[in-house]
């Protein structure tokens, strides 16, 4: 499977994606796990918010959101984007 | 409703607890945690604070069977990692730790069925605190709509504890969950698998060597500490170990996680386990579509959702100011009715006066602010419930960043436009502590609607009726708009400067569940509505009501038997020489004169003039300022205080013509008029930027749980309102 590599605020609204890795350490990244984002997570990019910022989500199920600056600490890659 | 309502009023045996079991009710934000709380315990509930925290406790008493039971509503929450002493509230309400409080004997989770790999990550911690726990497994009609279906006697064996499908909105499932708890009292604590042993067994040593070693509260409080680096846990084990304590905790740290963070093998860990009993017990078959499961699509549409969210809001407004209108009035006819009423049956003097004056336009004066703040309450109650709420604040966060805060600041700032308390009162959907003070102290300087009749009295008294651009634009319009716009500057000022300085902090995150939109509960709505209007009506009432009643008094006393002869005197000449028409007039306009020489040598009056020399800067003279100092506890009462001064009588409004000629000819001893062009504007500004409102400190007190802030707010705006209106002045002379 091909894949690229990308942070999460690159995905287009409809896109999908699977978390590879989180930087940094701290509150904001403890609170992204509890909420089910770790790497392995599947994470579909909803919709961005005008101006892209915020972004909407969707993991395990339920819709997120989340700012652009925290979005951009979220790798993720795609099966489908080549 | 009326009997419950008795019960609660009824003086509680020795304390609200008593000897009554304690059950804890916690669970994740959007999971019908409120429906579920009130719906087993109605209208038999309590608010008050703890101690040094922002966050309300709330307490309510249910019956299981014929047992009395007192509920512990926590904070909504993801986990137990507290980043605040706000979040350390739920740790320490399960322990039993710093709040003085014995520990719960039951935990009760509300779980969303429909969300129940999320939710089982706070319950993971929560089974571990080894108490006896209950899960109601809420939204059980959205999970089986959304074709899931859960297995719960195979949930409940694999997390030892009970499990009882529930529909809160119905209160289907009520008799089980009931019974379930009530066997959970019976039980003693469990023993259950932890997810971080190594952890628990260090806490344990480490706590051993603290002062107060021994309370598992203490042990817990230690294995958050090491978890949550930068938590709040740590904050205060390091207060109470210092740095030998602060060196261990490093040590466990790089034993038991390596290079990772123990919060991330916490969290990988945890969720190992569910996805274990996620297979176990979840199967999913096909949804059945909802037609708000694509609501999203349209709401948070960039262009389209703006559009709705404006006519959202517009409803609102429409709502808040034509509906409440028609009562609003009825109020107030109603209140000088009663007045009116009072004076004529009772002698004239000062027990007439303090009924009418003092208590009866007290009690109005909060009551007929009460329906704008039910119909405000209402709504934003509905749009919380609905979901609309987290739409509103993804779609305003952009714009709000721009002022140091985030998009759920937005809901708060916009209500204060009708009043500032129901505006701080929905500042507690915001999660971050800085931005909520931030937003408390930024709302008060939105235009509020008892700033409105001090700003037409003014305007229509100072500023010229003048027409530009063929008569669309008019001059009196733009200053109101131009008042409006004031406000809502300084209070972005407001924020902003204080995000820069005094609360100052990483940027807050904004990281907000778009929970799914849901029809909202019409008892659990009443039950919240009635508790808010409550609460604005014991704080804020008993304060303005006490301020009307001293400020009355302050305007009545001293009365001299001096001024009470020379009026008779005159009065007797007029009606010797007077026909009966004329007669009529000319003792109203004595008894006018005379209530102005009153006030003149009353202590308000004595007031304005002594304070009138701090305020000559500013243009006033010693009426202007008896006025504002009358009007500090509610800015409305001004047009009343000035009827009174002016003499035109006490029950005037702001659209009285005779009030605005009275203040326009007003002059000083040497011939000059008081009222010039910049000290009116002057005059304005300081209203659009003055404190002048006892409800919204008592609402800051209480919500901030302390004096400091409302304190502030008051030195701030008053400061900004002396500075606006002596520039204003100045400039203008
Ligand atoms: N369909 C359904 N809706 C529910 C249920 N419980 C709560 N709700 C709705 O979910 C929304 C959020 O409920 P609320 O009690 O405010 O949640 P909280 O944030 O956890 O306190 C409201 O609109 C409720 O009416 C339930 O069991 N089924």
């Amino acid at each position: 499977m091909q894949s690229r590599s990308m942070t999460l605020d690159d995905l287009k609204p409809g896109q999908k994606g699977t978390i590879s890795s989180i930087s940094g350490v701290g509150p904001l990244v403890q609170r992204l796990m509890a909420l089910g984002l770790l790497e392995g997570s599947e994470i579909a990019m909803l919709r961005k918010a005008l101006g892209g910022d915020p972004v909407e989500v969707e993991v395990m199920g339920y819709a997120l959101s989340l700012r652009r600056d925290e979005a951009r600490r979220i790798e993720v890659v795609t099966g489908d984007a080549v | 409703m009326p009997s419950e309502a008795a019960a609660e009023a009824r003086p509680p045996p020795q304390s609200f607890h008593g000897s009554r079991a304690t059950i804890a009710v916690i669970g994740n934000p959007n999971t019908g945690k409120s429906t579920l709380f009130n719906s087993l315990t109605g209208l038999r509930q309590k608010t008050a604070n703890y101690p040094g925290v922002t966050v309300e406790r709330h307490t309510g008493i249910a019956m299981l069977g014929d047992q009395e039971v007192v509920l512990i509503d926590l904070p909504g929450a993801y986990s137990l990692a507290a980043q605040s002493p706000d979040e350390m509230v739920a740790i320490d309400v399960l322990m039993g730790g710093e709040v003085e409080l014995e520990p719960p004997d039951t935990i009760l989770i509300v779980v969303d069925a429909a969300n129940l790999r999320r939710n089982l990550f706070l319950v993971s911690q929560i089974l571990e605190l080894g108490k006896p726990v209950v899960v109601a497994l809420n939204m059980a009609d959205l999970a089986d709509r959304k074709g899931i279906r859960i297995d719960c006697e195979e949930l409940a064996m694999l997390l030892d504890s009970a499990v009882v499908p529930f529909v809160a909105t119905v209160g289907r499932g009520i008799d089980e969950l009931k019974q379930a708890l009530a066997d959970a009292l019976e039980q003693g604590p469990a023993n259950r698998p932890l997810v971080m042993p190594e952890v628990r067994r260090a806490a344990k040593t480490i706590a051993r060597g603290l002062p107060n070693a021994g309370r598992t509260a203490l042990e817990y409080q230690t294995e958050r500490a090491i978890i949550d680096d930068g938590g709040e846990a740590e904050k205060r084990l390091a207060n109470l170990g210092g740095d030998e304590v602060a060196g261990k905790i490093l040590e466990i740290r790089s034993s038991v996680g390596g290079d990772e963070s123990l919060a991330a093998v916490e969290a990988k860990r945890r969720y190992i386990g569910i996805d274990y009993i996620m297979k176990r017990v979840e199967t999913r078959g096909k949804p059945v579509q909802s037609i708000f499961a694509q609501a999203d699509r349209v709401t948070n549409h960039p262009l389209i959702g703006a559009i709705l969210f404006v006519l959202v809001m517009g409803t609102v407004f429409q709502a808040v100011f034509s509906w409440a209108t028609p009562i609003m009035d009825f109020i107030d006819a109603g209140t000088s009715w009663l007045g009116g009423s009072v004076r004529v049956l009772l002698p004239a003097g000062a027990l007439s006066s303090l009924l009418v004056d003092g208590i009866i336009a007290g009690v109005g004066s909060v009551i007929v602010f009460l329906p704008q703040i039910l119909i405000l309450f209402a709504f934003i109650i509905f749009l919380e419930d609905s979901g609309y709420m987290a739409r509103a604040a993804f779609l305003m966060d952009r714009l709000m960043r721009q002022c140091g805060l985030s998009g759920q600041s937005f809901i708060p700032m916009l209500s204060s436009f009708a009043c500032a308390v129901p505006g701080i009162m929905a500042t507690r959907i915001i999660p971050n502590r800085r931005d909520r003070i931030a937003t408390i102290l930024a709302a008060p300087f939105m235009t509020c609607s008892a700033r409105l009749p001090v700003y037409a009295l003014l305007i229509s008294a100072f500023i010229p009726q003048q027409h530009f651009f063929f008569g669309i634009i008019n001059l009196q319009g733009l200053v109101l708009f131009g008042l409006y716009m004031l406000g809502i500057f300084a209070g972005i000022f407001t924020a902003l400067l204080l995000k820069r300085s005094a609360l100052k902090g990483p940027t807050p995150t904004f990281l907000i569940e778009l929970p799914p939109y849901r029809l909202p509960n019409l008892k659990s709505m009443l039950i919240r509505l009635f508790d808010r209007g409550k609460i604005f009506l014991v704080r804020a009432g008993t304060i303005i009501f006490t301020v009307a009643v001293v400020v009355w008094a302050l305007a009545y006393f001293p009365r001299t038997a001096a001024i009470a002869d020379q009026f008779d005197v005159e009065r007797a000449a007029a009606a010797t020489i007077l026909n009966e028409e004329a007669l009529t007039a000319r003792l109203t306009e004595i008894n006018n004169a005379e209530t102005s020489a009153y006030l003149e040598q009353s202590y308000l009056g004595r007031m304005g003039k002594t304070v009138q020399p701090l305020f000559a800067p500013l243009g006033w003279d010693w009426k202007v300022s008896a006025a504002v100092i009358a009007s500090f506890p509610a800015r409305e009462v001004v047009v009343a205080v000035l009827g009174t001064i002016y003499s035109v009588g006490s029950d005037v409004d702001e659209t009285d013509a005779r009030l605005a000629n009275r203040l326009r000819s007003a002059t000083w001893p040497s011939g000059q008029p008081v009222f010039t062009l910049g000290m009116a504007v002057g005059l304005l500004i300081f209203y659009a930027f003055c404190l002048q409102c006892a409800a919204t400190i008592a609402i800051m007190r209480r919500e901030t749980n302390g004096w400091t802030w409302p304190i502030f707010a008051w030195a701030y705006m008053t400061t900004l309102g002396y500075l606006g209106a002596l520039l204003a002045n100045q400039l203008g002379s």
